[in-house]
């Protein structure tokens, strides 16, 4: 289905990516990486030369500007790397998917990307690091608390947050919207869902932060937050055990702790591992990867004034443009570890080795979304992958649209004139969303 | 005009629930069902479609007057 609407170009500026134009078809060698690469010695990561047989999701470049980076690999076979002790990189839509699709060649139980793979077995996170046939039974335990329907009771006290975050900086004619607005509103709301403090946020924030950006790089830093989160749901599950809780009052009934404390498969109790696990996950997919969505959609609209303006005047748009945005700035990339050898486009990939699989890459492709690169808020035709493909689709995809639709919704009707006013820094690592996003409204912008 | 969720395809993306209500619900887990025997009235063929369109996992399916 073409587009014959303009959208709103939203590729940066980068130029070419350097010396990717090795010869497609061929499947890139592999080889050993260049002597002192090791992240132990050297903390300060070589940049990348070739994209095509050294990419690095951690380079500067692919935080700041990913876009051209992906735009040329997909001319190619599958990337490959000797970072992360052997990784491959689908950037293709289609490769993407066959990927995801595939659960006998490609486990899930490792979903981070790191410098080296510390644990062997890795902790577990229920179900994303589940693979057939116990992938499903973990995953409905959770499914019946993220339906449409179930998250939409928790629309008011979205709208509620969001306004008090607002209320906080607005008569400052200028924030950074990527830290006292978009980062407050997940949190929050999975704290509540979770039945833990809301006032811990902060922690959670810190911990998340330690584990997918420092962690990745940082063994020891990684280890302690997991731990640390670990021991605090430990504690909150040993509170109940006695008959207390420090939910909040009017939380719901049954809060997620104690439905993974009750759970059970074929009639025997979760093992603590795995509640320990679930729990985890779902503080740290909940959080970073909506802020990120919520971040980007505000940082987009008020880049491009005509999107914002329209998206005001037509509110039936917004579950269209929600899945626009969506696509565009895809926030999470996931990684599969290979299970059995297995050729995918010509390109041997060995048992152990790593693929980093970036939905974002693969919604931005051009042979499956016409003008990949631009905005197109009434896209008709939009089978984006942003919560995954396959099995592993998001379990909190319809918590996480209903977030980002309020967090829009409410900053628009406010905030409705704004505009980006300075440098906009973006995370490191496996979530991608603006960590700094200066933003001027009011009369400071337009007086 | 019948619509169809192919129970085997659908992940619950809800995609299909959220751009046509009248044709598809959902159920406990979020996975969708056609309404009732997936009949789609003339008004809503145009949502039937989208509602193909959008399904990241093909798994909305149209069979034109089966009669």
């Amino acid at each position: 289905m073409s587009e014959s609407k303009a959208g709103s170009e939203t590729r940066g500026g980068a130029g070419p990516v350097p010396d990717a134009e090795t010869g497609a078809g061929a499947c890139p060698v592999t080889g050993q990486p260049p002597a002192g690469q090791s992240l132990d010695e050297a903390p300060e990561r070589p940049p990348v030369t070739d994209w095509r047989t050294d990419w690095d999701h951690l380079d500067p470049r692919w935080r700041d500007n990913p876009f051209p980076i992906w735009d040329e690999l997909r001319k190619g076979p599958i990337a490959r790397t000797e970072r992360f002790e052997g990784a491959w990189l689908p950037t293709r839509y289609e490769d993407v998917k066959a990927i995801a699709y595939d659960t006998e060649h490609f486990t899930s139980r490792r979903i981070l990307l790191r410098h080296k793979k510390y644990e062997d077995p890795p902790l577990p996170a229920p179900p994303i690091t589940s693979d057939p046939p116990e992938h499903k039974a973990h995953k409905q335990v959770l499914l019946p608390f993220f339906t449409p329907q179930e998250v939409g009771k928790l629309e008011p006290m979205a709208r509620r947050i969001c306004n008090e975050l607002i209320d906080d900086f607005i008569a400052d004619g200028r924030c950074d919207a990527a830290q006292h607005y978009a980062r407050h509103i997940p949190v929050r709301i999975i704290a509540y869902m979770l039945g833990v403090p809301v006032k811990d946020s902060d922690l959670f924030i810190r911990w998340i932060h330690e584990i997918l950006e420092i962690g990745i790089v940082d063994d020891e830093i990684g280890k302690n937050a997991t731990k640390a989160m670990r021991d605090y749901f430990r504690h909150h599950i040993a509170l109940r055990k006695e008959g207390r809780s420090e939910a909040e009052p009017d939380g719901p009934e049954p809060d997620l702790i104690r439905v993974m404390m009750d759970g059970s498969l074929n009639g025997v109790p979760f093992e603590e591992n795995h509640v320990l696990g679930t729990l985890n996950l779902l503080m740290i997919a909940g959080i970073d990867t909506t802020w990120s969505s919520i971040g980007a959609a505000i940082m987009h609209l008020g880049q491009h004034a005509d999107d914002r303006q329209r998206l005001i005047e037509e509110p039936d748009l917004m579950p269209t443009a929600i899945e626009e945005l969506l696509r565009a700035y895809s926030p999470v990339t996931m990684a599969r570890e290979i299970k059995k050898d297995v050729e995918m486009g010509g390109c041997p990939m060995k048992k152990g080795e790593m693929v980093l699989l970036s939905f974002p890459a693969a919604n931005r492709d051009p042979e499956m979304f016409p003008d990949a690169d631009k905005v197109v808020l009434d896209r008709q035709e939009n089978r984006h992958g942003a919560f995954g493909l396959g099995i592993h689709r998001c379990v909190g995809s319809n918590l996480a649209r209903m977030e980002l639709r309020v967090g829009i919704e409410e900053w628009l009707k406010r905030i409705p004139d704004y505009r980006v006013d300075g440098e906009v820094r973006w995370s490191d690592g496996t979530v991608r969303g603006p960590r700094t996003l200066p933003v001027v409204f009011g009369p400071v912008a337009f007086g | 005009m019948k619509v169809r969720v192919d129970p085997e395809r659908c992940e619950g993306h809800s995609r299909c629930h959220a751009l046509a209500p009248e044709l598809f619900a959902l159920d406990d887990f979020g996975n969708a069902t056609a309404v009732g025997d997936g009949a789609v009235p003339p008004e809503l063929e145009a949502k039937a479609r989208l509602a193909v369109a959008n399904c990241p996992e093909y798994a909305v399916e149209i069979a034109e007057d089966a009669g």
